[in-house]
């Protein structure tokens, strides 16, 4: 009862949901850096939110199963090739025992889910089976998916096999606007700097990963001469010495000393995660009650989505 | 920003707590009290909390409460009387087999410092170190402070590795590495006790507010308690 790993891709990381409460360890949150579309995976093949499923970054993984299975494949939309035929994505379809499921290249965006009915049965480490490289966690063994690699599968929770409708698909933004609640050290940044921060274009620059993205553009800098390290929580926007902003993600340390201006919305974090380098990015502010009311809103349009999620024939 | 304790957003699900301008035993005792009431206020609405020098930031469910209910929640804590035991942590002691064999930057800190080798290894050991953070990688306690003619700058170039259970210094912090990691601390003896094992309940020896002093061990005593030599680059 397992798929087997043909190729793994770039970086193929089994997660849950993520890894929480274990920061005073030193240990990060990890998890989907696109939540939703990790969610929808898991939902469309029967599956509790939080069941383990693999992230593809810029595809390449090719899956053989040794038993028949359910599977979805949802995020960045790429091609998926079963035994060679096209098969659809944001869909549950099923897998026979011997069959071959390949993941070719992202047009555009990067991050993939492919969950399959009952999850991957991967024993949690603090509380979590999410893999976080640098710290040697989660996952098989700490480390991304290896070609050659048996990933168990686990009992089914519920036999469903559904999909998303065709015009409920998410399009990821090509150049997003990151919305920005303003804390930590904002008050400690000039009118000019945060004028010229929120007022200028930043580009995604190479160093740009799980942990963090560095952005390139206009320098910003905080009337700060020191500061101690404090615990970084997700979104946080960072400017170092060189004034160039980092917004930090799923597997950013869990403290740091550098001056922050505030976080962006989680939600807009998924939009910059599934950014590649060199597109264009902005911020714009806005307050902790507009950031839960979009959260709010976010769940009422999510549980509508799930609700009308349709069974296929699998 | 000059008044204490006071409280900033750190995004949709967080607060953070700031408790004074500078890490010190004060702070320290005034965090390790509030943890556990913290805790106890969010009860379920809690994601997680990370203590640090001078801050505790406050992880939160957003979608179960919110940032007006958390301040006041935050509020009643730090008008909540804490118990004293809470305030001092406990002592932990850790080995160190202190050498220029398992501290390659030993000879040159106590000749920066005009220190004989064995000075610097007394005052190391004459401190009782407070846990002030834990971070940078898993099991990571940054301890201080350490005493001031013993403080050295990070090296310029930091090592491309850093043996697990290194003890170094860095400024006037002082730390052991959990496992092998780059690092630019200078490093002056090696502890044979883990800091972090996953598979160990509780993973970590220490934690936040607890405080920690050092004991010279000799290489036999160091092999005896599992130790191994290793190699510096």
């Amino acid at each position: 009862m397992s798929l087997k790993v043909t190729a793994a891709g770039l970086m193929s990381l089994l997660m849950d949901a993520g890894r929480f409460g274990k920061a005073s360890l030193g240990l990060t949150q990890g998890g989907p850096v696109d939540p939703f579309a990790f969610e929808l995976a898991n939902h469309l093949v029967g599956n509790e939110s939080n069941t383990t499923a693999i992230e593809v970054t810029l595809g390449g993984l090719s899956l053989q199963a040794q038993t028949d299975c359910v599977v979805s494949v949802t995020g960045a939309g790429l091609p998926v090739k079963l035994n060679g035929r096209d098969s659809p994505m944001w869909r549950a379809f099923v897998v026979r025992a011997g069959e071959s499921l390949e993941l070719g290249q992202p047009e555009s965006a990067l991050r993939s889910y492919v969950a399959v009915q009952g999850g991957f049965a991967v024993t949690p480490q603090f509380g979590s089976t999410s893999t976080v490289m640098r710290e040697g966690i989660g996952g098989l063994n700490g480390n991304k998916l290896q070609t050659g690699d048996l990933l168990p599968l686990g009992k089914p929770q519920r036999l469903h096999s559904l999909a998303l409708a065709e015009p409920d698909i998410p399009a990821y933004s090509a150049n997003p606007v990151l919305r920005l609640i303003p804390g930590y050290q904002f008050k400690q940044f000039s009118a000019v700097n945060r004028a010229l921060f929120f007022a200028s274009e930043y580009e995604i620059t190479g160093q740009a990963d799980r942990m963090g993205y560095r952005l390139k553009g206009q320098g910003v800098a905080a009337d700060i001469q020191g500061m101690l390290s404090e615990g970084i929580s997700l979104g946080a926007v960072q400017v170092p010495a060189d004034g160039q902003p980092i917004v930090l993600l799923n597997d950013r340390q869990t403290i740091g000393g550098y001056p922050k201006l505030g976080n962006v919305l989680s939600l807009d974090c998924t939009s910059l995660a599934q950014c590649r380098p060199g597109t264009k990015v902005s911020f714009e502010a806005i307050s902790m009650e507009q950031a839960h009311n979009l959260l709010h809103l976010h769940r009422a349009f999510k549980q509508r989505l799930l609700e009308q999620l349709e069974p296929v024939d699998a | 920003m000059s008044r204490y304790p006071h409280i900033e957003p750190a995004g949709e699900g967080a607060l953070i707590l700031y408790l004074g301008e500078q890490a010190n035993e004060q702070v320290a005792n005034r965090i390790a009290a509030l943890l556990p009431i913290i805790g106890r206020k969010l009860g379920s609405a809690l994601v997680d909390l990370v203590p640090s020098y001078n801050s505790v930031l406050v992880q939160y469910q957003p979608l179960v409460s919110d940032h007006f209910q958390v301040s006041a929640w935050l509020q009643e804590a730090l008008d909540t009387p804490a118990k004293e035991d809470n305030k001092q942590g406990k002592l932990v002691e850790l080995p160190v087999y202190y050498s220029e064999q398992s501290g390659p930057d030993l000879s040159r800190l106590a000749r920066q410092a005009g220190l004989a080798i064995e000075e610097v290894i007394t005052l190391h050991q004459q401190g009782e170190y407070r846990v002030f953070a834990i971070g940078f990688a898993p099991g990571f306690a940054y301890l201080g402070e350490v005493d001031k003619r013993i403080a050295a700058p990070r090296l310029a170039t930091p090592r491309k590795k850093v043996p697990k259970g290194a003890v170094a210094i860095a400024d006037r912090q002082t730390a052991v590495y959990p496992a092998p990691s780059p690092g630019g601390w200078n490093l002056i003896g090696l502890c044979p006790t883990p800091m972090f094992d996953p598979n160990a309940s509780p993973p970590m020896p220490v934690q936040v507010g607890d405080r920690v002093r050092f004991r010279a061990i000799d290489e036999q005593s160091f092999i005896e308690l599992g130790g191994k030599l290793e190699t510096f680059e």
